[in-house]
């Protein structure tokens, strides 16, 4: 089974938020959550550079660690999904989560937590694949389709990229080497406790 | 004239710029062109800060911190650490208890029940101690549920039913949080007089408050024991409230990693209170007999308050006298 991963070449980002707003379309975000985000850091300075950061998908995810209910888990992909069903909102994976990725709607009279939403890299939740209760769950189940998260299949200058982690690694590999020069794959230290070597 | 001096400043510079132009571009042209020289490293900021932030176009301003890895301490903390902190401090004191009961057995009325009573409790403040009480004991279990549940409970019960109970839990955990924390205030205001230590007290602690060996240290209302679960529940009360609310109401004077340490504290003080406690709740029951009914009918025998509360008897027996005092002045008939 392939080992699914996100790779943000900053060098390439060029902030134009697409992945943002193909997310939020694709799989029907609810209002106020945003499963990908790209954020620019020392923005308008020299060697600035953007990042489009959601769910990393990590391996031994601290998410899934601390959930007092085990509704987090990791499918054969190595995709990080969570049931909506189990989920009790108490905000956990949220102090865990090394990226932010873990969000909870607004619900009730007084602001309370619902039920957490993230990244699900468009591989749905533990429903049946492609049915309709999956998808006002979780969003779209591309994965299913043998499709890739729909973010990184319209990155403009295909700075995000999506797949198996070998293969992004390698082509990511083959870009610095040819252009010269990169800032690196952000996020996977922390995510995957590896780095590639360029 | 002024003209001409314009036009041949012009001529000149032009000249200057042809001439120089091919001596600045191969200037330039041995260099690479580095664009990576000035860009941020990721490793660097993380060891700056231990968070990576940068700014975004969506209006959620949270969302522009991008990294964080304190996450993964926290996860140790709770997952490791808790555990230990929580399993020592409350089978412990269980075990603790137990093996006091077992050996001390229950404190007796040395001298017997005398049959009359002293009021120690009115019903406001038994009333003000029970609503406290059932709020703690349903925040403790539901408190308990999030940090044991998953290894205790889920097992037994499956997934959804542990999900469906947890969830309750939450929202029970959340709103009687309302209650305990006034029933705090109130303890605190109602009980405050009679706890602050004097020197009765050292004598109390140094002969053991009576419950090692047989002998009765004199005490006012409150002896140093008492004293000291007041000030656990005021403080460590208070401390629970305080964090339960900043992490309640997520962002609202907090970030992430002041919601980590937050929930340290909120997670220890917790389970510290629960072990405190479970020996307040022995002590008051099967611990001592006489001491229950003092905050179920709100009065004790005599005998129990003279072997425990001494000086508070004493006092007890002096506003009685006064109180009559003035009455003197109606009996006189001859």
């Amino acid at each position: 089974m392939a080992r699914m991963k996100f790779l943000c070449d900053a060098d390439r980002c060029i902030e134009c938020n697409a992945c943002v707003t193909a997310c939020k379309n694709e799989n029907e975000v609810p209002w106020g959550i945003n499963r990908r985000r790209v954020v620019t850091i020392n923005d308008g300075k020299p060697g600035e550079r953007s990042v489009s950061m959601a769910c990393m998908h990590c391996t031994d995810a601290p998410c899934a660690a601390v959930c007092p209910v085990n509704c987090i888990y990791t499918t054969a992909d190595a995709v990080v999904l969570h049931s909506k069903d189990l989920c009790i909102g108490c905000g956990y994976c949220f102090y865990a989560c090394p990226f932010g990725a873990p969000q909870y709607p607004r619900v009730g009279n007084f602001g309370s937590r619902g039920k957490m939403d993230k990244c699900t890299y468009c591989a749905g939740g533990p429903e049946t694949d492609g049915s309709e209760a999956e998808f006002v769950k979780y969003g779209a189940n591309r994965l299913a389709e043998g499709k890739l998260p729909l973010c990184a299949e319209m990155c403009s200058t295909k700075s995000l990229l999506a797949g198996d982690g070998e293969i992004i690694a390698q082509i990511y590999k083959e870009r610095v080497a040819k252009r010269g020069y990169g800032s690196g794959a952000w996020g996977w230290q922390t995510a995957y406790r590896e780095t590639i070597a360029t | 004239m002024l003209t001409k001096h314009i036009r041949l400043l012009a001529a000149a510079l032009a000249v200057a710029f042809v001439v120089a132009m091919p001596v600045s571009l191969s200037a330039q042209q041995p260099t690479v062109v580095d664009p990576n020289a000035d860009a941020v490293k990721e490793q660097q900021l993380l060891q700056e800060l231990n968070k990576i932030q940068g700014r975004g176009s969506i209006p959620d301003v949270k969302s522009y911190t991008i990294e964080q890895p304190a996450g993964r301490e926290w996860r140790q903390f709770h997952q490791v650490t808790l555990h230990w902190i929580g399993g020592i401090a409350v089978l412990g004191m269980l075990l603790l208890l137990v093996a006091f009961y077992l050996i001390r057995g229950m404190v007796r009325i040395e001298s017997g029940r005398s049959g009359r009573t002293l009021v120690r409790f009115n019903a406001f403040e038994r009333g003000v101690h029970w609503m406290t009480a059932t709020c703690f004991i349903v925040l403790a279990v539901t408190g308990l549920n999030i940090t044991f549940g998953k290894e205790l409970l889920l097992p037994l019960i499956g997934p959804e039913a542990f999900s469906t109970w947890s969830q309750w839990a939450k929202y029970a955990h959340n709103y009687i949080s309302f209650p305990f924390t006034i029933g705090v205030v109130v303890i605190f205001l109602m009980w405050l007089a009679g706890n602050i230590p004097n020197r009765v007290d050292v004598e109390w602690l140094k002969e053991g408050g009576g419950i090692v060996g047989h002998k009765h240290p004199p005490a006012y209302r409150f002896n140093a024991g008492q004293k000291m679960v007041y000030w656990i529940v005021v403080l460590g009360g208070g401390i629970v409230a305080a964090t339960g609310y900043l992490l309640m109401f997520p962002f609202y004077g907090t970030d992430i990693t002041g919601m980590q340490i937050v929930q340290v504290i909120h997670g220890v003080v917790a389970v510290l209170f629960v072990a405190v406690m479970l020996a307040h709740i022995y002590i008051g029951t099967i611990g001592m007999e006489g001491a229950v009914e003092a905050m179920w009918d709100g009065t004790v025998d005599l005998n129990w308050a003279k072997e425990h509360h001494s000086l508070w008897v004493e006092q007890e027996m002096h506003k009685d006298e006064t109180a009559r005092s003035p009455r003197p002045a109606a009996t006189p008939a001859e």
